[in-house]
């Protein structure tokens, strides 16, 4: 089986002053949210498809994804988790209270605000995580990367061609991800505040996805700008 | 409802992701294009030989017209998930019950007058959508389209045309006439099929007509009943002329050759010996019927068919698609096959 997940956790505090969490802002007619969810639900791969956000807004998602999309039986929003991998947890613990897993079983996770996904990325994160277990998928970096550990002066400038940027999805067999993350200690788990990294640090292999330059985050006020500006543009 | 990420040509070889917002899938089928192919029409636009008026008018645009796809979701309930489907790229917006679909100025056609199937996504109505068997060869496949031109085109001949078809010649060694003259010998197998080029490489490829001629070395008490024209640019001239001179009375001549110049035709002559000339364009929803009820009766088909794939380029970025449309200018004959991949 096949599920996805969408992380809607973030309140978006990064998107300045605005009311409503950022996956809610309006992207062209429509939600960021729902722009990203039909990536999916268009996709028949998948088994269910898994909405996570804030406790208080779990009303106001699912009256949008009823609102925008036809036949939402595929689609159950529940609530997040603090964390980035506590949300990630929930959607396991929800699959697992409502299906029987085997060890191939995988999850998407996807963040909600990265509406630009392709079909082919979305195709080669199912593939690859049945192949090795876990995947990632990321784009070259085009930036040099700095490392810093105070903040005030360089510690280290690895090399460029070695580093990518990380986007999503991120997609892992669920039953292994489970089986690793449940023996980290808290401090581990507050440390390892990606999931990819919960498998490298494992000694893992992760594969490489390739991501694309347009799979953006809208994660700044300037992101919707761009956002907004290459859907319109003709 | 959905973003879909368009790749469209915005000047001679130079292609951009754009991204569009479909406004409803209601009764829509949403396809997610898996085989394409080039054709001469997609390459004239990205090489820029079309006039500036024409690119400016028509660019930014997705390219490409032969293509088949998978099902990922119907909303109207005519196919399964992953069906595997030909795409039309005409598309009539009227119905008219003499003229047919194809030849309605009204009509839309992908890479034309609006985008192609370079996309994401392709959503569709269900009529533009035909059904393929789930084994057929994919990569054949994806020149569906091209086959069914030649399809409609022998359907025309086959109404406007006498019935004595002893020798029937077809000029043009490219991928047009080696379809055309693949679909006569299939359905006129009683029919003597002659082939006319240029090229002693691309003829050579043609084993299965009876008789093969370099245009400059037709005998001359040769005849011929019928003639279809597959040559276009400025090769029509010579070739019309050619088929003039040799045709019977009151033969017809299928013009599918498409050029770029007015062509000066012999016009006593045709009048002397009572010719039809007639073109034939495109095709229509139920010539691609037609043509995969060929390909699914005449296997043999699809394995000559397979013989004319001379590239089949993964595309999985931008930089394959200008690879893919290079390589395909770089080759004088055959089909360039895209795995759509991006």
């Amino acid at each position: 089986m096949i599920f996805a997940a969408i992380l809607a956790g973030g309140i978006g505090t990064r998107m300045g002053n605005v009311e409503k969490p950022k996956q809610f802002l309006l992207l062209g007619d429509k939600p960021i949210l729902i722009h990203t969810i039909e990536k999916f639900y268009i996709n028949n791969a998948f088994n269910e498809i898994i909405v996570l956000c804030p406790k208080q807004w779990i009303s106001h998602t699912k009256d949008l994804i009823s609102r925008y999309i036809d036949d939402s039986n595929c689609i159950k929003v529940i609530e997040g988790g603090n964390l980035r991998n506590d949300t990630i947890m929930n959607a396991i613990r929800y699959i697992e209270d409502n299906y029987e897993l085997s060890e191939e079983d995988i999850i998407v996770t996807h963040d909600s605000v990265r509406p630009f996904i392709t079909h082919r990325i979305i195709e080669e994160n199912i593939k690859y995580a049945i192949d090795y277990g876990a995947c990632d998928t990321v784009i070259p970096s085009s930036d040099t990367i700095i490392e810093s550990k105070d903040g005030k002066f360089i510690n280290s400038v690895p090399n460029r061609q070695n580093m990518y940027q990380g986007q999503t999805p991120q997609s892992f067999r669920i039953l292994k991800l489970k089986e690793l993350y449940n023996v980290l200690s808290n401090e581990e788990k507050e440390l390892l505040t990606d999931a990819a990294k919960i498998f490298s640090s494992n000694d893992e292999q992760v594969f490489l996805v390739e991501g694309e330059v347009s799979n953006i985050k809208i994660t700044y006020p300037h992101d919707l700008k761009v956002a907004n500006s290459i859907l319109k543009e003709k | 409802m959905m973003i879909n990420t368009i790749y469209r040509l915005v000047s001679p070889k130079l292609f951009e992701e754009t991204y569009d917002e479909v406004p409803d899938l209601k009764n829509q089928v949403i396809v997610r294009p898996t085989h394409l192919s080039i054709c001469q029409a997609d390459q004239r636009y990205y090489q820029g030989s079309r006039d500036p008026e024409t690119l400016g008018e028509k660019l930014p645009m997705a390219l490409i017209h032969e293509g088949i796809g998978k099902v990922v979701k119907d909303d109207t309930g005519t196919f399964k998930n992953n069906d595997i489907v030909a795409m039309i790229p005409n598309t009539p917006v009227e119905n008219d019950e003499v003229i047919a679909e194809n030849y309605l100025r009204s009509s839309k056609f992908r890479a034309s007058g609006f985008d192609g199937f370079m996309q994401d996504y392709v959503v569709s109505t269900p009529e533009r959508l035909v059904k393929l068997p789930k084994d057929i060869n994919k990569e054949v496949a994806s020149f569906t389209e091209l086959v069914s031109v030649s399809v409609h085109a022998i359907n025309r001949f086959s109404s406007i045309s006498h019935k004595r078809k002893n020798r029937i010649g077809v000029w043009g060694d490219g991928n047009v006439g080696y379809i055309t003259s693949l679909l006569l010998k299939l359905l006129y197998p009683k029919s003597e099929i002659v082939i006319f080029g240029v090229h002693d490489e691309k003829l050579s490829l043609f084993g299965f007509v009876d008789e093969v001629f370099k245009i400059n070395e037709v005998p001359n008490n040769l005849c011929i009943d019928h003639a279809f024209e597959c040559v276009g640019g400025i090769g029509s001239l010579s070739a019309t002329e050619q088929i003039i001179d040799i045709i019977n009375p009151e033969g017809t001549i299928s013009l599918l050759g498409v050029s770029e110049y007015p062509i000066a035709i012999n016009t006593r002559m045709i009048l002397e010996k009572g010719l039809y000339f007639f073109g034939s364009s495109r095709s229509s929803r139920a010539d691609f019927l037609e043509t995969i009820q060929i390909f699914e009766r005449h296997p043999r088909m699809i394995s000559y068919l397979e013989n004319i794939i001379n590239n089949t380029i993964r595309i999985k970025d931008l930089k394959d698609i200008n690879k893919a449309f290079e390589k395909d200018f770089n080759s004088n004959f055959g089909k360039t096959v895209l795995i759509w991949d991006k």
